[in-house]
């Protein structure tokens, strides 16, 4: 990691520190923390499908089903099996990464289109088998009483440690995430987005590194789901269907698909939209929509590409005007 | 006696498989259209399904037009919608990179979607039957009497697109600019009107299908991304690009899911199709019938 993105980590970390404390101050925004939760959950399922997407340029349509492969294995693990709450998120981290492995396999060596639609499918099957394995899942109404993780004895139930604990998680992802962009791996996947061909020339194992990202985003999507579970105490199918995917997208590429900290913009403006725009109600999806069409026609690069050029104009226009001194 | 019991419930199967193939046929011949002029996978194909029933719907019972002037209008609105998303959505993009495209066509499917839900809400909507009356008795199955609208209308379709593209000089000259855009404007044929024809004509078929369909399944806003991969799956089964192969690969789909419901598991058959679809995928991506017309994808 270069200087530079650890100041920037630092800052951030510490920003998130102090923010529940400011929110706390009026009661009007108290409920922001509670937001703030879901931000963290979804930048960590964000980052994953951001190195897949804008680094190896490998499209997800089915990242729902890792989150609800997350949420669900938690879930039953820990509901009928009363197995410690870590234990089942680090199981269910386990089965999405296995399950990654072998629908990547066969499934990233198609490309653009067929991929999309690939990925479709199988968030589709995912989301069948959780409405219709009953037994199991509890089927369309699905089950709830999951017990909350907790430290030491101590559950942590309220939004202000659950704020603490989603957010240490995202910020672990995120930085993980910047050091997989700035390794050499990462670098293998830059060049596989510009092209398959003169990367396997270099020498990249191309399908090898396209399953490995796969994985690695599965893995985060699964981490986002058994926060979910373990903090709404209760999981049903609707939370994990094609929309869900299409958010996920919707947050990287609205974020900004250059930078992984797109995904945390994306994942700040998609939850606070709603909360902002309440005479929406169901309609922000059609708000969603349009944004995503107005970013993909008019800044590709989302969020953070106009904040990044906006602070690189701002800091040129200011060192012009200190040389006129 | 268990024989004509069980020769009854094949039909019975076999016709409902085709009804519903129809549609996913209907649907691929779509996706086929804008893809062999434009390249893109339009993932708002679906959509235009769903808008097709709830315009038909709307027209149909709310404003109480006659049937035949209700099923035009519907054409007419979706013709007048595809053309608008090419001008102002497919268009206007300046590097259109597939990635761009997909994402292009999800967030207009989106739109759709939200639109649609502002409009009609989330309740599904029912249709009369085009012709009311009871199911028809063959060999010891009732055939609903919408079945055989459905099946007509497709037929109808495929026989209009096959004249179109062969017989007429706008379908020729889609064809040229399929094959090849650059020699096709050499010949003054201009390229974004043949994209804009193809956009107007896949939107409107996507629409038929969903009007003749509506009163058998019902339609509701969110049916779209689950028509469009079972479309997309017939398209690719087909080999896509490939007409004849879309329709015969849709009605297969339609008889599979129909077959997997009565003797499998009517809980799982949309799991089974999609299962079927990524086996392809995964296995022939160049078609089962290796027409091999798309070695780009």
């Amino acid at each position: 990691m270069t200087t530079n993105t650890a100041l920037k980590v630092s800052s951030f970390t510490v920003f998130i520190m102090i923010l529940p404390w400011v929110l706390n101050l009026s009661s009007a925004t108290a409920y922001y923390v509670d937001v703030m939760i879901f931000v963290a959950i979804h930048s960590i399922i964000g980052c994953g499908l951001s190195l897949l997407l804008g680094y190896a340029g490998q499209i997800s349509l089915g990242q729902a089903a890792f989150y609800g492969i997350g949420a669900y294995t938690s879930g039953i693990l820990t509901v009928r099996m009363d197995v410690n709450p870590w234990f089942a998120m680090a199981a269910g981290i386990f089965v999405a990464s296995a399950i990654a492995t072998a629908i990547g396999i066969p499934t990233l060596r198609l490309r653009g289109h067929y991929l999309a639609m690939a990925t479709l499918g199988f968030g589709m099957i995912v989301f069948i088998v959780f409405n219709e394995y009953i037994a199991l899942t509890g089927g369309p109404s699905g089950f709830g009483n999951i017990p909350p993780l907790s430290l030491m004895g101590h559950p942590i139930e309220s939004s202000f440690s659950f704020y603490y604990l989603s957010w240490l998680a995202a910020i672990i992802v995120l930085t993980a995430s910047l050091n997989i962009v700035n390794s050499r791996p990462g670098r293998a996947l830059r060049s596989i987005h510009d092209s398959d061909k003169a990367s396997a020339s270099l020498g990249i194992n191309v399908a090898m590194a396209k399953v490995k990202i796969f994985v690695v985003s599965g893995a985060f999507g699964a981490l986002a789901g058994s926060l979910y579970a373990h903090y709404l105490t209760f999981v049903n199918p609707p939370a994990f269907d094609v929309f869900f995917s299409l958010k996920v997208l919707m947050i990287v590429v609205i974020g900004g698909i250059g930078s992984v900290w797109g995904a945390v913009f994306g994942a700040a403006l998609l939850n606070f939209l709603p909360e902002w725009l309440v005479f929406l109600h169901d309609f922000d999806v059609l708000a969603y929509g349009i944004i995503l069409l107005l970013v993909v026609m008019f800044s590709p690069q989302g969020i953070y590409g106009l904040l990044a050029g906006a602070a690189g104009y701002f800091f040129k226009f200011i060192r012009k005007e200190s040389d006129h001194d | 006696m268990f024989d004509t019991i069980l020769s009854g419930q094949i039909i019975q199967y076999l016709f409902t498989g085709l009804t519903i193939g129809a549609i996913y046929a209907l649907t691929a011949l779509g996706f086929n259209i804008i893809h062999n002029v434009t390249g893109i996978i339009n993932f708002a194909q679906g959509d235009f399904v769903v808008w097709g029933g709830l315009l038909m719907v709307m027209f149909a019972r709310f404003f109480g037009f006659p049937l035949p002037v209700a099923f035009f209008s519907v054409v007419g609105v979706m013709v007048f919608i595809g053309a608008f998303i090419y001008y102002f959505n497919i268009r206007p993009i300046k590097k259109p990179s597939i990635l761009t495209m997909i994402m292009v066509t999800i967030a207009v499917s989106i739109i759709l979607q939200g639109v649609a839900m502002f409009i009609w809400g989330k309740e599904p909507y029912a249709l009369p039957s085009f012709i009311e009356g009871p199911p028809v008795y063959v060999y010891g199955a009732y055939i609903m009497r919408q079945s055989f609208w459905v099946l007509g209308i497709s037929v109808a379709m495929v026989l209009f697109l096959t004249f179109f593209f062969n017989r007429t000089l706008i379908g020729k000259a889609m064809r040229a600019c399929a094959d090849d855009p650059g020699a096709a404007g050499l010949v003054g044929i201009s390229t974004p009107l043949m994209i804009c024809a193809a956009f107007m004509l896949g939107s409107a078929l996507g629409a038929v299908g969903g009007a003749v369909i509506t009163p058998i399944t019902l339609m509701e806003y969110d049916r779209g991304a689950m028509i469009a991969i079972k479309g997309f799956g017939s398209a690719i089964l087909g080999g896509l690009g490939s007409f004849s192969g879309a329709v015969i690969a849709g009605f297969m789909l339609g008889i599979l899911e129909s077959f997997a419901t009565g003797f499998v598991s009517s809980a799982y058959k949309d799991a089974i199709s999609l299962v079927l679809i990524l086996g392809v995928l995964f296995t022939k991506p160049e078609g089962l019938f290796g027409s091999g017309a798309n070695k780009k994808a």
